[in-house]
């Protein structure tokens, strides 16, 4: 080597972190906290969104429908069935009106009674479907003509259980974003932990580089780039396999239920990706108060 | 540059030295000599702002060092080349890395890649330069402490015993390097038990001695 020549361990400027000892187990702990939490986090923004998509699905498919159940002795409720009609047709606000056919009855009925079930043997209600305009009709004022003209009829507008149905919808969205705001602050604790052991584990090191000179300001940030960066790595590692898995769960139309319709749409899945970014900024702030705390207390 | 005065520091219970006064101008060169356990590390950490006098006053750079914060403290040992009776590296840095160490936490980091491998070239660790810490002698360790006290050209050099764990050649060069950084305006101040370094000393630079002893710091004559 010419005596001129730089060594080849400093012909590349040193990024501050590398003063911080790269392996031991506070590094492994900071990467997996942050992949685990990363990958929780996108369940927990799956839950989420399918609870928003539920609550507005519900809302749009049930705002603008109506039931009427005729329940009458056989031989009038086809009489009564008829004059629902027509109060229904002349009722503003309802765009359409069907009696539902007995075929349709035991459609509905089957998922709790079995393909077999002899319909026609039980005393059913007479269903209408009604589909009203988006201006709605007035509830009150039809219940009152209906219990003139039809007496076996009772009108569902399914406000009675949307809004719970709704509401429910609602709690779980708000759970999701709780759980997500918990997901956080578990990060934030395990990484401070790891910080504030890092820091104790490396003394020698501190009093090392406040021996040459180092301000407390260089010693924080090389230790907080150094987390910041694993906690960063970790939440990518975490956030795609959160992903990957999110990808592989059955989807809305292979069951038709909430809990398999558990994922993502569109540019919805984009949100994950906020992921990694956030747990970095996470891993900044918890990092960079251990480490003023930790060498506040050093002398 | 560097000003005692009445200092005094107890530990353990004890007074380790008491009414303790001393001025270091710019450009001098002083040996601080005394029997073991006398206080002469203590001293030494007291002038890097390391400990704080239990009485009196240490002025750095124009400061008290008691009134300093901790960025102030930082800022002063930037302008201090430390070697300390244990050198103590980064085990993970490179030999380089670890003597380039006070201009990358100064940010003057790019100024290293010139003078790094004659610096190192001069203190005979040319080889050793990729070398992790933990392979190298007591004597290569010295040597790297010394070369990265002086990288950074600093104002004022505190060698606490350098010469420990070196043979006398080597003791030779170091001194040799700290009278011509003396002569560069540099303030030289050395604590060793070794007489025969400070007889050394006599023929490369004006050097005044100081003697630490029973709790006082007295200057000593030409008997040394």
């Amino acid at each position: 080597m010419s005596i001129l020549s730089a060594p080849r361990s400093v012909a590349a400027e040193m990024p501050p972190d590398r003063v911080v000892p790269p392996s031991g187990f506070t590094a492994q702990l900071t990467v997996l906290a942050a992949a685990a939490m990363a990958f929780l986090a996108v369940f927990a923004l799956a839950l989420g969104s399918a609870a928003g998509r539920l609550a507005e699905r519900w809302d749009a498919e049930l705002a603008r429908t109506a039931t009427l159940r005729i329940s009458a002795p056989p031989d009038q409720i086809a009489a009564q069935t008829e004059a629902a009609l027509r109060v229904l047709q002349t009722t503003p606000g309802i765009a359409s009106a069907r009696a539902m056919t007995s075929a349709e009855a035991q459609a509905l009925l089957q998922p709790w009674f079995g393909p077999d079930l002899p319909v026609a043997l039980l005393p059913i209600p007479q269903l209408v479907e009604i589909t009203t305009t988006d201006a709605g009709f007035d509830a009150t004022g039809l219940r009152a003509r209906l219990q003139g003209e039809v007496p076996g009829a009772v009108l569902d507008d399914h406000t009675r259980w949307r809004a719970p149905l709704i509401a429910a919808a609602g709690r779980l969205r708000v759970f999701g974003g709780l759980a997500v705001a918990l997901i956080a602050l578990s990060m934030a604790a395990m990484v401070t932990l790891a910080a504030q052991v890092a820091l104790a584990a490396n003394e020698r090191v501190i009093r090392v580089l406040r021996q040459v000179g180092a301000s407390d300001r260089y010693i924080t940030r090389a230790f907080v780039r150094r987390f910041t960066l694993r906690g960063l790595a970790g939440a990518a590692a975490g956030t795609a396999a959160g992903l990957l898995a999110v990808l592989f769960l059955p989807g809305d139309d292979a069951a038709g239920g909430f809990p398999t319709g558990l994922g993502f749409q569109g540019t919805g899945w984009l949100i994950p990706l906020a992921v990694p970014p956030f747990a970095a900024a996470v891993a900044w702030i918890a990092t960079r108060t251990a480490a003023r705390r930790s060498l506040r207390a050093m002398t | 540059m560097i000003e005692l005065r009445k200092v005094a520091y107890s530990y353990g219970g004890g007074e380790l030295f008491a009414e303790v006064s001393l001025a270091l101008q710019p450009g001098s060169f002083h040996f601080l000599t005394g029997p073991s356990g006398a206080g002469k590390t203590t001293l030494m950490r007291l002038l890097s702002a390391e400990l704080l006098p239990t009485r009196g006053e240490v002025t750095l750079f124009g400061q008290p060092t008691g009134a300093m914060s901790r960025d102030d403290v930082a800022g002063a040992r930037r302008r201090i080349g430390l070697i300390h009776q244990d050198c103590q590296f980064l085990d993970h840095l490179t030999l380089a890395e670890n003597v380039m160490l006070p201009l990358a936490v100064a940010g003057r980091q790019p100024e290293a890649q010139g003078n790094i491998a004659e610096l190192l070239a001069w203190v005979g660790l040319t080889r050793q330069a990729d070398q992790k810490p933990p392979s190298l002698s007591g004597g290569e360790r010295q040597r790297a402490a010394l070369a990265r006290a002086v990288i950074g050209s600093p104002e004022l050099v505190l060698a606490d015993e350098p010469t420990g764990n070196i043979d006398w050649e080597m003791s030779q060069r170091l001194l040799t390097l700290l009278a011509e950084l003396n002569r560069m305006g540099r303030t030289v101040l050395i604590a060793t038990h070794d007489l025969n370094l400070i007889r050394a000393a006599r023929a490369l630079v004006p050097a005044r001695t100081l003697r630490l002893a029973q709790g006082r710091l007295v200057t000593a004559g030409a008997d040394l």
